[in-house]
């Protein structure tokens, strides 16, 4: 199949086809987590994305799934991609070396709202892999850092072993004008940080309510309970973007696989503002 | 120097709490200091005092024979540390370690309950300051037991 795609010349830019990328090196991030950098074998030399959009990966002959974009936008040169690996798809994905090649379509969806969000604090709330998602928004905000308040990343997961791009954080907790809170569910007396879930660092954060932008992303119950801590803060729903994930197939807006209340996932998300989704969100279908 | 009212009056538990009350819950404070690795009280042991977090950062702490000490929660700046004085048997269900220099202060629970006993809408307003805790609390522990992180 690769072999195919190779030699046949592409004549249209078919968003159901895949483009072919090499990857070209892979990251351990934690026990259950990687990241893949990715070049175009297509002569594509830059893939410009807005932060927030996903592609649809597909592993030949193992299947295709969405995953966010956890690259610097200003560096669209190499594709970044982080993957929790979990089922089928993203364990084959695990196995990937570098050289072999994986099939690209995208870049879909909505991205966050970091042109709204200037002038105002922005608060990031990560759960889990939900901070690979973010990241691509914290570098364009941070390379833009005069354009916006003061700016606040608040990490929940489950243990320190989880902690992803651990050495980045480090780095960034160094700088002066962007404040970092870290909190795992448990861990052993050695771990000298927060305990607790993510949601008990909303009320002592240092931003202003009312003029904060919220970008959550994670588990569906970990943001549904975020936004709640948002606003009852006194943040406005309508500054609070959540970032959605349902089992998706064409990513075009045609199979109506993520239909989510009237909308689909892959072309009017994944991200949304709190306020639109808010009451789908307690649904047990929608 | 702050007297121990002054300081009630700061925090977010006793803030708009009726100024009478704050004097009279000020007799039962008293300055509190750990150094870091210090044990504010352990599991099992008696529960007679709560305290009021100024400075610092404390883990509540479960022993697990085959793990270890497990830190469950901690608490900050700001932050009430202990209830199990409110309630028989009166005795501490986790441990409470200093992880930094922290500073407080510490309520006499005993003290407490024999003024709360004695004037019931003070035993009200206080039952009400720590049942928002205490719902907090539970629902953090919801969250964390159900393991939001997928
Ligand atoms: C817009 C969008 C962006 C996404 N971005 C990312 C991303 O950046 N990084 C990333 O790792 N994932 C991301 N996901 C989720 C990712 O698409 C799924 O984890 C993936 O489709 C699972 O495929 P699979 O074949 O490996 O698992 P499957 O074989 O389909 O599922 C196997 C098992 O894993 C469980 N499972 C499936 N998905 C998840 C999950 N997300 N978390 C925990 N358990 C799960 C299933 O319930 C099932 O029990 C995103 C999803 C969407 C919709």
């Amino acid at each position: 199949m690769v072999e195919q795609l190779l030699t046949q010349p592409r004549t249209t830019t078919d968003p159901m086809l895949p483009n072919l990328f090499r990857i070209h090196r892979v990251l351990k991030e934690s026990y259950d987590t990687f990241t893949v950098e990715l070049v175009s074998l297509e002569g594509y030399q830059t893939f410009p994305f807005a932060p927030g959009q996903f592609n649809m990966l597909y592993v030949f002959g193992v299947g295709e799934i969405p995953i966010s974009i956890s690259g610097d936008p200003l560096h669209p040169e190499t594709l970044v991609h982080t993957t929790r690996a979990v089922g089928t798809v993203t364990k084959a994905m695990r196995e990937l070396k570098p050289g072999d090649v994986i099939g690209v379509r995208g870049p879909f969806g909505s991205a966050w709202p970091v042109k709204e969000a200037r002038g105002a604090d922005v608060v990031f709330v990560a759960g889990g892999i939900g901070l690979a998602p973010l990241r691509s928004s914290l570098y364009h905000i941070l390379s833009q850092r005069e354009k916006y308040g003061k700016i606040v990343l608040l990490y929940g997961c489950r243990s320190p072993e989880d902690i992803l791009f651990r050495k980045e954080l480090e780095k960034w907790r160094a700088r002066f004008d962007l404040e970092i809170f870290v909190t795992v569910d448990y861990a052993n007396s050695r771990w000298h940080g927060n305990v607790g879930v993510v949601t008990k660092l909303i009320p002592k954060a240092p931003f202003d309510p009312l003029n904060t932008v919220a970008m959550v992303c994670g588990p569906e119950v970990m943001m549904r309970f975020t936004a709640i801590e948002l606003v009852k803060r006194g943040v406005n729903p309508e500054n609070v973007y959540l970032s959605m994930e349902r089992n998706m197939k064409c990513a075009v807006g045609f199979c109506g696989h993520c239909q989510f209340g009237p909308t689909f996932i892959c072309k009017n998300g994944p991200v949304y503002p709190y306020s639109q989704i808010q009451s789908w969100l307690s649904m047990w279908e929608v | 120097m702050q007297t121990f009212a002054e300081i009630l009056k700061e925090t977010r538990f006793f803030k708009d709490l009726n100024p009478e009350y704050i004097e009279l819950l000020a007799g039962c404070g008293s300055n509190a200091r750990f150094d870091p690795g210090d044990y504010i009280f352990k599991e099992g042991g008696d529960a007679d005092t709560f305290y009021l977090i100024r400075h610092g950062q404390v883990a509540l702490e479960v022993h697990d024979p085959r793990r270890g000490q497990i830190v469950v929660d901690t608490l900050h700046e700001d932050d009430i540390l202990g209830w199990s004085w409110l309630f028989p048997p009166y005795k501490w269900h986790y441990s409470a370690r200093a992880m930094s220099l922290t500073r407080g202060v510490a309520m006499d629970g005993k003290c407490l309950r024999g003024k709360c006993d004695m004037d019931t809408a003070l035993g009200y307003e206080l039952m009400k300051r720590f049942a928002v805790i205490m719902v907090d609390r539970l629902q953090a522990t919801r969250l964390q037991v159900l393991n939001i992180y997928g």
